[in-house]
């Protein structure tokens, strides 16, 4: 009897701590948060967490804070509905495919002061040539991360270090389509928003000739293969490249010396499933405080779009060369734009016969 | 009646989660992106075939190494007593309590050039030996994670095998390889069967394995259907590949239980 008597108090114990959760979470709005995995600052190693402070600034905002791999897969969580997301970090190409496609809010520039702050050469991109949809985040470049004890200097200096058979096995390549290409087209000479079928083809092939060369097509798990050193030299996000390199001193970095190489924006937007969307501008405003970006940045690696926020970083950060390359190297970039449905589709389906193919060595 | 409504709640489940979901598979599979009637996503599956016969090749081997391990485990646990017993099935499924993703990153870990395995070869002058990324590496990492389902089957079989049958083969003067082959090994063949499908069928669909565990050209099907929602926003054609998958189990499965004939026990129809 006494056990039911105990067992009795301890369920309703129980309900009522549920209660009582279920009644906090209802006095807070829930912001849904999604970017790239290792893209915000955390609190980690002496950085700032910018979620909590975000989060202390609105006492009654509770963020919910999830990642994604690419850009593509970002698409398809939002297109098959079902998920509600009130911040989402696309990169430009992605961002002029959602405009066209109806996916996101206009925002309300009111609620957003801090927009004032982004820089001019981030404004009216051809993503988003009205400044109606996005705020930039991040930019920065995709280069060449390799390590020094095992690569010859003298094969270093353009794309071709990716081709080179000397690395057989060594080689992790870019893992999304849009990259890979990117990086085959500017070999070829191509603009990477090239829709020509025959220049496709070009690039396709020569990603098929490069297969037999390449360990695996990687996304973020290039950080644990680079790290190890179980591969030699990878293609991946300058910001990314940076944060390798401070675990690994062996790494270095660098963006072709001829060839052209993709420039991107990443920006913030709030998807047409928001429920939140004052809420998510507040959340776009306080990314763009300088302080708060400035913290941010030193952490990712990235280019800050807020000029400002240099005077918050971490000096050495703020003089990078692999961050910040000077306007002569970044006169080689190109930016992505968005391509016509029958171009990505060709795109998709050649990416997938590279990597369903079988290469012979 | 009363048996049927205790049924209703798997049947409710059963109509939301997997008939719903195959009748979209259908839908997408024979539509365009815009919802248009058409065979071109069949025809562009189809490309894949050699993808899929990859896929078929490494859950076959996996499948005949499962059952060359998993035959004498199962045979050996029912054997010992009722509380060994006990003991050693539940060793048999303890790693299954683990993560399946943990189990084959470790895997990487071990197999990896610049890995455990390798790291203590190198310090005997050794190596590296080529341990990651083939097709060896990932035939590997599916029986790793796919032999309880074998064993699992197998055991139950031979455990309720009737002792009399093989004592009776014994005195009419059989030696023990015939009790095996004649005996023991037909009526433990609904366990095989059984085992074989269980193993198959997660094998030939795997996705995650062939990506941590292959090399660039280990790709399975599993890993282009998921190209295709991850990466390429043509669910069309992953719907396609999909549906094609899908008849393939379905058939194998069908022929494995012609195998063993009706009203056999212990075969699974999943």
């Amino acid at each position: 009897m006494k056990k039911k008597v105990i067992s009795i108090a301890l369920v309703l114990a129980l309900a009522l701590s549920f209660a009582a959760l279920s009644g906090c979470g209802s006095s807070k709005v829930v912001l849904n948060v999604y970017n790239w995995g290792m893209n915000i600052a955390e609190g980690e190693d002496g950085y700032i967490d910018v979620i909590a402070l975000f989060e202390e600034k609105y006492p009654d905002i509770d963020v919910n804070y999830s990642t994604y791999d690419t850009n593509e897969a970002l698409y398809t969580r939002l297109k098959n509905g079902g998920a509600s997301y009130d911040v989402i970090i696309p990169s430009d190409y992605m961002i002029a495919r959602m405009i066209a496609e109806d996916m996101l809010l206009p925002l309300d520039f009111e609620n957003i002061p801090n927009y004032e702050l982004v820089d001019e050469q981030f404004k009216n991109q051809s993503y988003d040539p009205n400044n109606e949809y996005s705020v930039p985040y991040t930019w920065g470049t995709v280069g060449i991360i390799y390590n020094t004890k095992y690569v010859d200097e003298a094969d270093i200096g353009g794309w071709d270090l990716l081709w080179n058979e000397k690395y057989a096995g060594r080689i992790l390549m870019v893992g999304n389509e849009r990259d890979a290409f990117a990086i085959a087209e500017a070999r070829l000479g191509y603009s990477f928003n090239t829709e020509d079928p025959d220049e496709l083809q070009a690039a396709a092939d020569l990603l098929m000739e490069q297969k037999p060369l390449v360990q695996q097509y990687s996304m973020d798990n290039i950080y644990d293969a680079m790290d190890n050193e179980e591969a030699w030299i990878g293609v991946y996000y300058a910001g990314d490249c940076m944060l390798m390199m401070q675990e690994n001193p062996d790494l270095n970095f660098y963006l072709p010396e001829e060839e052209t190489f993709n420039v991107f924006i990443d920006a913030m937007c709030i998807p047409s499933c928001a429920e939140h969307k004052e809420e998510a501008e507040l959340f776009i405003n306080f990314i763009c405080e300088p302080e708060i970006c400035g913290g941010n940045m030193d952490y990712l690696g990235y280019g800050a779009p807020v000029s400002a926020a240099k005077d918050y970083m971490d000096p050495e950060m703020a003089s990078s060369p692999v961050a910040y390359p000077d306007a002569e190297t970044l006169a080689r970039g190109e930016a992505f734009g968005a391509l016509s449905t029958e171009a990505q589709q060709l795109m998709s389906s050649l990416w997938t016969d590279i990597y369903g193919g079988e290469a012979s060595a | 009646m009363k048996t049927k409504a205790l049924a209703s709640p798997y049947i409710v489940w059963m109509l939301i989660f997997t008939i719903v979901p195959l009748a979209m598979v259908f839908y997408f599979a024979f539509t365009t992106n815009s919802g248009e009637f058409t065979f071109t996503n069949m025809a562009r599956a189809a490309e894949y075939l050699p993808v899929l016969m990859r896929s078929v090749w490494y859950a076959l081997a996996a499948c005949v190494i499962c059952l060359l391990i998993g035959y004498p485990v199962a045979y050996v646990i029912a054997q010992t007593s009722a509380s060994w017993q006990r003991v050693l099935y539940l060793l048999v499924t303890l790693p299954m309590c683990m993560s399946f993703l943990l189990r084959t990153l470790a895997w990487v870990a071990l197999l990896r050039n610049t890995g455990i395995i390798n790291t203590l070869l190198a310090g005997l002058g050794i190596g590296p030996l080529p341990l990651i990324r083939n097709a060896g590496s990932v035939i590997m990492g599916m029986v790793y994670n796919y032999l309880p389902y074998m064993i699992m089957p197998l055991y139950t079989v031979i455990a309720k095998l009737d002792p009399r049958l093989i004592e009776a083969a014994q005195d009419l003067g059989c030696d023990s390889a015939q009790v095996f082959r004649r005996v023991i090994l037909p009526l433990s063949m609904p366990g095989i069967v059984s085992g074989i499908t269980m193993v198959f069928v997660p094998a030939v669909s795997t996705f995650y394995i062939s990506q941590k565990l292959g090399g660039t050209n280990n790709t399975m099907i599993g890993d282009i259907i998921e190209l295709q929602f991850k990466g390429s926003i043509n669910q069309n054609l992953g719907a396609a590949m999909s549906l094609i998958l899908m008849l393939l189990v379905f058939v194998s499965i069908w022929l494995m239980n012609r195998f063993t004939g009706e009203g056999d026990e212990g075969v699974a129809t999943l």
